[in-house]
């Protein structure tokens, strides 16, 4: 792909449109792209990945950060390769992938709803999605592959009834937003009963996982995550621009030449599969997918939402996030889940002062 | 030769009739109409209300109801109507109205549809409080919960506030609803942390965070109905410059609207409703994001007629919800917070499906 011209605004035309942009243009793709942009996805990018090697490092068996990088880029076997190999690079391999979908399905749903407090939830996935693991809990068992497959079908289920009830004629976000907010209220209340008449340990149990955790991930779990993370990211990638001109709004689209029912069908999918992933892996880590995007907006300065920058930060937020869990009160091990709300909520309380004031 | 007489004129187009003018609303689409169907509506509250001191695990029979305040002999169901059945029907009154009347003010403060006081993080601060008195201090009577939860309430709304409204445009609706996500998650996370730590305080929690009108004295209803009251009392007085913002700020401040005085008022008013009522039954949530919806699309987007039927119908739901959760699982109880989503969500589905696609 050959590199094109380079210029503020869209080359040579002499628009001014308040950041300064990059197109490259190939042979038969184009790509434009914020300067600003650019440079937050990369350093978001660095930190993501200064924060995998300061996990990698640090715990019960400290190894130096030098020691680290050359265990990764291929040292001798001992036991530093093991801790930090076999057992502690697919946790953060997976933090950061989980961290990715989450971002991406936040940023596709908050699009596709035209809503800032759009996320997965509100097509009723992740309440679902409880239901399914206490019932599992209740009636199958308790073990990691059982509940990832109750998590599954539950929500699975939840965003199909969700789809087909706001179905007429065709989905219009605006029904398929009430519609979902019914189906979660139905299953929420659903999820409180059977809360209040299981027996305390299981309620405990699905507590813990109600809130999402990292803990029990190892190697085995890495290939199908990232597979069905990697699937639908491609897919998003293939899609191109649709998302963006969907959010200008259904009438907008159609005339830019947008089949709009059936693309929104199709980010549908993709958001509600890269939840389902991070869901089945490790619980419902909620808040991810409803900050990410508007905290990455913030830091980019964007006038809408930008995919790439949200899929930098939600890595960032939750390989962060799960590092902490870990440490914060070892050997105490929290769920991911209470850290993100937290740590996350405090950052983006703090970006909304700044932002409030600078204006 | 030219005609001096007048020519007749073009003629006219048809005036469009009445009827194609008036919204998509239908019903009630006149003041005549709106107050008609609002009578029906109290009518409707007044069935509620009878139901639910008469039905129950063990029905009553209405002359003994009469009989309970008119010829009190101390029977046992004489003494069952006084002491639970009409404290439980005041409380569901009282706090129908308060969370509908709240869940309203912040959709129209917000401009936003999924508004309520759970996405604001007013229930999650009452949560915290809560979970501060049960798990740390130790505290277990209901008159702690009261307290705790209204603070909890309070402090959150007015935290979300100061957040939402720092800068030099004041509180903006995108700005106050971040403000809301971003605070009541941490809130939600250090109260999840501490119910994880602590399991006695997780097992009283977990009956808590279900919303129920059973089991409350008279007494509590006594001491929340203040705090409601001058809650409803703001929002009335709001309800029209509530209007004009509903059409952007910087129109409503051409109209000489005070924003920030509306949507300063209005947020006390909610703190008022929404402490006031979690404190009373716990967090309640379907209640405040339904039926203000629901009222819309029959209504109209005038405030004022929204708030009267909300006023009406969020107790209706309320109670209905409550009295269906007495009869369904006999001679258990399910808790209204439960019951609430059973009944008004099937009926929200059916609303938005058979509604004309328009505007929003």
């Amino acid at each position: 792909m050959g590199s094109g011209p380079v210029g503020s605004g869209l080359a040579g035309s002499g628009l001014d449109f308040g950041r300064r942009v990059v197109v490259v243009r190939g042979a038969s793709v184009s790509l434009r792209f914020g300067v600003r942009t650019a440079v937050v996805c990369g350093v978001l990018g660095l930190a993501a990945l200064a924060v995998g090697v300061l996990a990698l490092g640090t715990g019960e068996f400290e190894v130096p950060v030098g020691e680290v990088v050359r265990t990764l880029l291929g040292g001798e076997p001992g036991p530093a390769r093991l801790v930090i190999v076999e057992w502690r690079l697919p946790r953060v391999l997976l933090s950061l992938l989980i961290g990715m979908a989450l971002g991406l399905s936040g940023a596709v749903f908050q699009s596709l709803m035209r809503n800032p407090l759009g996320s997965p939830d509100v097509i009723g996935f992740n309440t679902g999605a409880y239901t399914g693991v206490l019932v599992t809990m209740m009636f199958v068992g308790r073990d990691y592959y059982q509940t990832a497959a109750g998590a599954l079908a539950g929500g699975l289920l939840a965003a199909a009834v969700v789809y087909l009830l706001a179905y007429r004629k065709g989905v219009q976000g605006f029904r398929l937003i009430i519609v979902g907010i019914a189906v979660s209220a139905i299953l929420g209340a659903a999820n409180q009963w059977f809360v209040i008449k299981v027996n305390l340990q299981t309620a405990v149990a699905a507590a813990i996982w109600g809130q999402g955790s990292l803990n029990t991930l190892t190697w085995d779990q890495f290939l199908p995550v990232a597979v069905s993370v990697a699937l639908p990211t491609a897919l998003l990638v293939a899609l191109g621009p649709r998302l963006s001109l969907l959010a200008m709004g259904d009438d907008a689209a159609a005339a830019l030449g947008v089949r709009t029912e059936r693309s929104r069908l199709a980010y549908l999918v993709i958001g509600v599969a890269l939840t389902a992933v991070a869901t089945a892996a490790a619980g419902p880590i909620s808040f991810v997918a409803l900050a990410v995007p508007q905290l990455a907006r913030l830091l980019t300065r964007t006038a809408g939402i930008a995919m790439a920058p949200s899929a930098v930060t939600g890595a960032l937020l939750l390989a962060t996030s799960d590092w902490l869990a870990q440490r914060a009160f070892a050997p105490t091990q929290l769920p991911v889940g209470i850290v993100t709300v937290s740590l996350g909520g405090v950052y983006f309380a703090w970006l909304l002062a700044g932002h409030a004031r600078s204006r | 030769m030219v005609s001096l007489r007048p020519q007749p004129l073009p003629k006219q187009p048809k005036q469009p009739k009445q009827t194609e003018r008036q919204p998509a609303g239908g019903v009630a689409a006149t003041n005549a109409g709106r107050s008609a169907w609002l009578a029906v509506c109290v009518a409707l509250l007044a069935v509620a209300c009878v139901l639910s001191i008469v039905i129950g695990t063990r029905n009553i029979a209405p002359g003994t109801v009469w009989n309970a305040f008119a010829h009190f002999t101390n029977t046992d169901d004489q003494v069952l109507v006084r002491e639970l059945r009409v404290p439980r029907t005041a409380l569901g009154l009282l706090v129908g109205a308060a969370l509908g009347i709240a869940g309203a003010l912040l959709q129209a403060v917000t401009r936003n549809p999924l508004a309520d006081t759970q996405i604001l993080g007013v229930n999650a601060g009452a949560g915290l409080f809560v979970v501060f008195a049960i798990g740390v201090l130790g505290l277990t009577g209901i008159w702690s919960y009261v307290w705790f939860a209204f603070l909890g309430s309070a402090v959150a709304m007015v935290l979300v506030y100061a957040l939402g409204s720092a800068g030099s445009r004041g509180a903006t609706p995108i700005q106050l609803t971040l403000a809301g996500v971003a605070l009541g998650a941490v809130m939600e996370g250090v109260s999840a942390g501490i119910r994880l730590l602590k399991p006695r305080a997780f097992d009283y929690l977990r009956f808590w965070d279900v919303g129920t009108l059973a089991g409350r004295p008279l007494s509590i209803a006594g001491a929340v109905a203040p705090f409601v009251a001058a809650g409803l009392v703001l929002a009335l007085a709001v309800a029209r410059s509530l209007n004009a913002i509903a059409l952007g700020d910087d129109l409503a401040r051409s109209l000489g609207t005070n924003i920030a005085r509306a949507r300063a008022l209005s947020m006390i008013a909610v703190t008022l409703l929404v402490g006031a009522a979690t404190a009373a039954v716990g967090p309640i949530g379907f209640v405040g994001l339904m039926v203000p919806h629901a009222v819309r699309w029959v209504v109209g987007p005038d405030q004022r007629w929204i708030f009267a039927y909300t006023m009406v119908c969020a107790p209706v739901l309320l109670l209905a919800a409550d009295v269906a959760g007495r009869v369904v699982i006999r001679p258990a109880e399910l808790q209204a917070g439960i019951a609430t989503a059973f009944v008004g969500a099937p009926v929200l589905i059916w609303l938005i499906r058979r509604r004309t696609v328009s505007g929003q």
